[in-house]
This record gives C-alpha cells, sequence and structure tokens, in this order.
C-alpha cells in the first residue's frame, strides 16, 4: 500500500519538474515559500531531532540506560533530514546550483542564517549516516564476502574511533540550525506578525525541537511496540516525560514575558486569526505538560503515547505559524498549498516510512526485546 | 530504575532560563549599520509631477531586453498586473474611493543602504556593488527565494513559469552606466517625474522640493509633516520618493530608522561572533561525550537497568 502511495506521487514528483514551480505550486511573489518549506523542511527537521534529544540524554546528561533508544532515534533523525534535504530540491527553482554553496568558500555569507542552516543540514546528514553506520557494517561484516564486507571491515574501527567527535558534531549541529530556522523568519521583520517576530525565535525554535524530538522517540517506541511486538520502554520514557514538563512550562512562559516585556500582551485582546493561532499553540503546548504532571500519569503508556502526539502537533503547529499563517505579505497575495504540492509532501512522507520499515528489517536498529544494551562503542 | 533525576531537571531549567534571560535583555547595539557609499547613486521619483504615461515602463524593457507582458490583455499589448518575473519598473495607479484623491506610483528596486535581500542571500547572488546597486548574479542564485521573503517593499521577482527560473529586480541598470548613460527609465521621462543622480543631490533636492511648497507634500501617514521616502527609512534607500498623498497610500511601509536587517543579524552576530560559541561548544560537548563514553563502557550498564542490564 504504501508503496503504491509512493508511486502515485512520484508522477508529481515528475510533474514539478517537467511544468516548473508556476504550474505545480500555488506559490507566488508574495508567498515564496509554503508547505515544501514550512512542512517538509521546518517541521520535519524538527521531527527528525529524535537523536538529537536521545543524544544529548546518553552522552551528555550520561544516561546510559536510554542507550536501546539510540539507534532507532538516529535512523528516523537521518531518515527525517534525508527527506527535508529531497524537499529542498523540489522547493529551488535551481536545485542543481545548491551544491555551489559548498563549493565557494569565499561566497559565503555568514550573515544569512539560511546559509548556515543549509550548510549545517549538509553536514548533520553525512553526520546522522556516520553516526548509524555501524549498525549497517555490523550486518555486512557478518555478510557474504564482497565489497561491502571488506570495506565494513576496514572502516569499522576508524569510524569508532571518530566516534566521540560524531557525536559531538551530532549535537552541535542541530543545536546550530535548529535555532537559526527561527533566525531566519526573524529577517522577514514587519511581515512576520509581531505576535510571533522576537530575537528570542531561535531560543523558542530550539526548544520546540526539543519537544518534538522526544515526542518522536515516545512515538516510535509504541509504534515499534504495537508493530513489531517489541517491550515498550514505558520507565524509561517517563522519566523523560519528567524532563519536558518543566520545558514546555518554560517555552510558554518565555513567550508571554517576552510579550509582556516589549508591551504586546495587548495584542491577544484582538480577536483575529492571528490570536486564535497564539492561544491555540499555547493550549498545545501547555496540555501535554499537564497530561504528565504526575508520576503515575507519566507512568501511563497510552496517556504518554497521547501527550507525545500533543507535543508534536504543538510544535509542528508553531512552525507551520512562524512561517505561513503569521506571515504577511501585501494584501494582494493568499496562499493555499496546490494539489501537487500535497502530493510531493505525501510521497516524500511515503517513502521515509518505506526506507525506515526496510532498514529496521534487515539491520539491527531496534535493540531485540529483552536484550541487554552493553554501552560499548559500537552500539553509539 | 534510573530516573531522570531533580537534579538534572534543575540543571536543564537553569540553562534555559540563563539563555532566555540573555535573550530577552538583548542589546540592542552591536552590529554596525551600513552607510550609502560616497558614490551612492539613485533615483528620486515626485508624484506631483508624474502624469502616467508609462513610457519609463517601455524604456525598461528595452534597456533589460525583457518582453512586454501581455498576459492580462489577451496577448493585445503591455499589461504588467504589477511588477514580475518579466517587469522591473511598473507605474500604478492610487485611487481613493471616496474622494477624488489619486496618485501614480513608480516601483521599483529602492537600492537600499543596508538591504534586507543581500543580508539573506546564501552564496552573494545578491550584492551590493559600485555605486551601492544591489545587483544580481545568477550563477550564484540557487532560486531559494529568501530574498523575497526578507524584502520590505517586495521588489524582487521570481520567474515563476521557467524551468531554470531566476530572480529578476531593477539593477538601476548598472549596464548602462558603465557605458556613461543613464537608467533607461529616467532618460525618456518627458516630465523628469523621476530623475537619476548622486543620492546626496537627490535628497538635497527632495529637501528643497519641500520648503519651497511644504503644503505640496505629504508624510507617512495623513497629518504627518511631509518627508522624504527613503532617507532614513529601514537604515535609507538609494531610490527616494516625494508624494502629494500619504506614502502608506501608495505601499510604502512605515519603516523606523533601524536597517532592515539589524535585528535578525544582530541576533545572528551575537551567537556566532567570530565563530568562537560554536567551536568553544564543539570542544566542550566532545570533551564530555569522550568521558561519559568511557564512563558507561566500563559500568555497561548500569544496575537495575530496565532493559535488562547486564547482571
Amino acid at each position: 500500500m504504501l508503496v503504491g502511495v509512493f508511486a502515485f506521487c512520484a508522477l508529481f514528483f515528475a510533474y514539478r519538474f517537467a511544468a516548473g514551480l508556476g504550474a505545480s505550486t500555488a506559490l507566488n511573489d508574495g508567498y515564496p515559500w509554503g508547505i515544501w518549506i514550512a512542512f517538509d523542511v521546518v517541521v520535519g527537521t524538527a521531527l527528525g531531532c529524535g537523536g538529537y534529544a536521545v543524544a544529548l540524554l546518553v552522552y551528555i546528561l550520561n544516561k546510559g540506560t536510554y542507550h536501546p533508544l539510540v539507534r532507532p532515534a538516529l535512523l528516523t533523525s537521518a531518515l527525517g533530514y534525508t527527506m527535508a534535504s529531497i524537499a529542498i530540491h523540489f522547493d529551488v527553482g535551481r536545485p542543481w546550483l545548491l551544491y555551489r554553496i559548498p563549493l565557494f568558500p569565499a561566497h559565503w555569507n555568514f550573515d544569512s542564517a539560511l546559509f548556515e542552516v543549509a550548510l549545517c543540514v549538509m553536514t548533520y546528514v553525512a553526520v546522522l549516516w556516520l553516526e548509524l553506520s555501524p549498525a549497517f557494517m555490523e550486518k555486512w561484516s557478518q555478510g557474504p564476502a564482497g565489497f561491502l564486507k571488506r570495506t565494513s571491515e576496514k572502516a569499522a574501527p576508524i569510524v569508532d574511533k571518530a566516534m566521540p567527535w560524531l557525536i559531538a558534531l551530532g549535537l552541535l549541529l542541530p543545536t546550530m540550525h535548529q535555532s537559526s530556522l527561527g533566525t531566519v523568519m526573524l529577517l522577514t521583520g514587519q511581515k512576520l506578525h509581531p505576535l510571533w517576530n522576537t530575537p528570542l525565535l531561535p531560543l523558542l525554535f530550539l526548544v520546540s525541537c526539543l519537544g518534538m524530538g522526544y515526542a518522536v522517540v515516545v512515538f516510535e517506541s509504541a509504534l515499534s511496540a504495537g508493530v513489531l511486538g517489541r517491550r515498550r520502554e514505558t520507565p524509561m520514557l517517563a522519566s523523560l516525560a519528567g524532563v519536558m514538563v518543566p520545558v514546555l512550562a518554560i517555552f510558554t512562559l518565555v513567550r508571554f514575558v517576552d510579550l509582556g516585556l516589549r508591551g504586546r500582551l495587548g495584542l491577544l485582546g484582538t480577536f483575529d486569526l492571528y490570536t486564535g493561532m497564539f492561544l491555540l499553540e499555547t493550549v498545545l503546548f501547555l496540555a501535554p505538560a499537564f497530561m504528565l504532571l504526575s508520576q503515575k500519569a507519566r507512568s501511563d503508556a497510552g496517556n504518554l503515547f497521547r501527550a507525545a502526539m500533543v507535543m508534536i502537533l504543538a510544535g509542528s503547529v508553531y512552525r507551520l505559524d512562524a512561517y505561513i499563517v503569521a506571515f504577511r505579505p501585501g494584501s494582494r497575495f493568499a496562499y493555499f498549498p496546490s494539489f501537487a504540492e500535497l502530493m510531493v509532501t505525501l510521497g516524500v512522507v511515503a517513502l521515509e516510512v518505506i526506507l525506515y520499515v526496510v532498514i529496521v528489517k534487515y539491520f539491527p536498529i531496534l535493540s531485540a526485546p529483552g536484550a541487554e544494551a552493553p554501552a560499548r562503542t559500537a552500539r553509539a | 530504575m534510573s530516573a531522570v533525576d531533580r537534579r538534572t531537571v534543575l540543571k536543564g531549567v537553569a540553562a534555559t532560563g540563563a539563555v532566555a534571560a540573555t535573550g530577552i535583555s538583548l542589546p540592542a547595539h552591536g552590529r554596525v549599520a551600513k552607510v550609502a557609499p560616497p558614490d551612492a547613486v539613485g533615483l528620486l521619483y515626485d508624484t506631483t509631477l508624474c502624469i502616467g504615461c508609462k513610457t519609463c515602463v517601455v524604456a525598461c524593457r528595452e534597456a533589460n531586453d525583457k518582453k512586454p507582458d501581455t498576459r492580462l490583455s489577451g496577448g493585445l499589448w503591455d499589461m504588467p498586473s504589477d511588477l514580475n518575473g518579466q517587469t522591473k519598473n511598473v507605474i500604478k495607479l492610487y485611487k481613493d474611493p471616496d474622494s477624488p484623491e489619486r496618485s501614480y506610483f513608480k516601483a521599483q528596486c529602492l537600492h537600499c543602504v543596508d538591504p534586507a535581500c543581500v543580508g539573506a542571500c546564501m552564496i552573494g547572488a545578491l550584492q551590493k556593488r559600485e555605486f551601492g546597486i544591489v545587483t544580481y548574479d545568477s550563477f550564484f542564485c540557487s532560486g531559494c527565494r529568501y530574498c523575497q521573503m526578507v524584502c520590505p517593499f517586495e521588489i524582487p521577482k521570481f520567474e515563476w513559469e521557467k524551468l531554470a527560473p531566476k530572480i529578476v529586480k531593477c539593477e538601476l541598470c548598472n549596464h548602462r552606466l558603465r557605458e556613461g548613460r543613464q537608467p533607461g527609465c529616467t532618460e525618456v521621462c518627458p516630465r523628469h517625474a523621476v530623475v537619476y543622480g548622486k543620492r546626496t543631490d537627490l535628497l538635497a533636492e527632495a529637501k528643497r522640493r519641500i520648503a519651497e511648497s511644504p503644503k505640496k507634500y505629504k508624510g507617512q501617514k495623513k497629518g504627518d509633516p511631509p518627508k522624504v521616502y527613503g532617507e532614513t527609512e529601514g537604515g535609507g534607500t538609494q531610490c527616494l520618493y516625494l508624494s502629494h498623498v500619504p506614502f502608506e497610500k501608495l505601499g510604502l511601509p512605515d519603516l523606523s530608522a533601524d536597517p532592515v536587517p539589524h535585528v535578525a543579524q544582530t541576533v545572528q552576530h551575537g551567537i556566532y561572533q567570530g565563530f568562537v560559541a560554536p567551536v568553544a561548544l564543539y570542544a566542550v560537548l566532545g570533551a564530555v561525550v569522550f568521558r561519559n563514553r568511557k564512563k558507561q563502557a566500563a559500568t555497561s550498564g548500569e544496575p537495575g537497568n530496565p532493559t535488562g542490564g547486564a547482571e
């Protein structure tokens, strides 16, 4: 079924390149960015922050117990970021020239937050697959003799040596570009509604991506429990949820304090789309915090899963608002994604799920149920 | 059961709070605003002189090899709806529905002194070059359209219908300036409603006109004192406007004197100044990761490990 969906959507992949952006999308000179950026890239990479959230925990806060979560989280991150990179090729007008960005260091514009995002994401995709490569090499080195086996046996020790620095890079890069995704919209100045436009955008984007990353890990764990019959990691996830409560609360508090200090709280008195969306975001961010308030509530797998879903929704709505809904070009323009845009997005998501299923099936990603997770270097 | 302990949570909360505090109290200085180069050139357009003949629109097409835009007229005559992928200069008409007040308005790139588009462009397809003109080089353009997102005047346009689309905007006919000629639009204007010159001269001339007949000219909003639009707006622009109707009615936004990219770049520079912070963070992260992995390898799973542990 998934393959069918993907095949159907692939027709629209072709259509976009055959007909051009004007014919295939609803984008225009007022709304030059649509869902391919706001959803596929901005929401997509935040959903790809599971690896970042777990790595922070395991390697920085030194919680080795979470190790079994590392690989599945890394895989969704690698796939999420790879899909976002593919989506960018659909969105930009001249994708074959994207490769001039790394090739011309003399022209790098360090003033541009988008440049920083582009370079970081390019690097991060490579880092993620490298961090994940031991899983592939373990499999290949046990396989039949041949190129893959030889390469794996040669490369594994090298990757193993470099792993701490790769992991550190895998922590630094998302910190940089997830916050920069907020700075990107800061430059749109007056076009971004004042409820969203604040110098704190980088911080808010960073915090929301951590919340989403954590929620994705919960989602994944429940999914692999439901679909693949794995053991739920509920105790682990429950203790993690304890961290999320203050994070979500702080996110909301910071927003309101910031509005207060800028004298913009009065804006919430006008009943319009913007106030509505802002309040919806506030409710969505606070709801999971309340759902996870007590130790008992956190230990309930179903409740944990539902709270994680709301968290993903909260972060997604916040990002879509900041990039599309709260962006106000001249009144002559309107934007609602075209069918082709929606299909391309769906196709990219379908491809991601297909790859996830295939990779999980053939490679040691999900630790075997009940198996211990020795914190050996090879498990990183 | 290794719960995330209270101390860890507190650490996280404290760190987030600290970052938030520094963010809220961000200094408003820290980035030097750009000033117009001494040889900056530009245009001065005066609505009181324009008769809406659109000769400048035709001249602009000829000067820039752009075909007439006949999409709205069923292929009969040139009728651009606005600036677009084949129109770098356009004359619009503003009509007040409730009064006889009306005005023409010439739209083209204002060539900001401190342009948001140049700050946005990843590898410098848009650059401010000789005479302070904001130029475009498609060799470095991947078509990401970030310049369109950030321009407060919505000037850069995109060739939506092409398979290898480029950004299109007025470059002040810099190819003609190099030959010692003036831009197409100013060369043909029969009433000198738009004139070309050095920015300093144009500004002086604009102020002279206001001083001469202060009743004739208007400010940003109804009732504001007359002003030259572009003297300070958004850090100043090299193309200037004088108008007999409030500027907001012509679609020129009310911008403070702060350069448009000021806040975003203050934040960006604050975080990335000299790349010190990222490098330091990387070193710390690397050291912590190294230490923690060693520890974890030694204990190979804590006792009471919910995944089964190594006991």
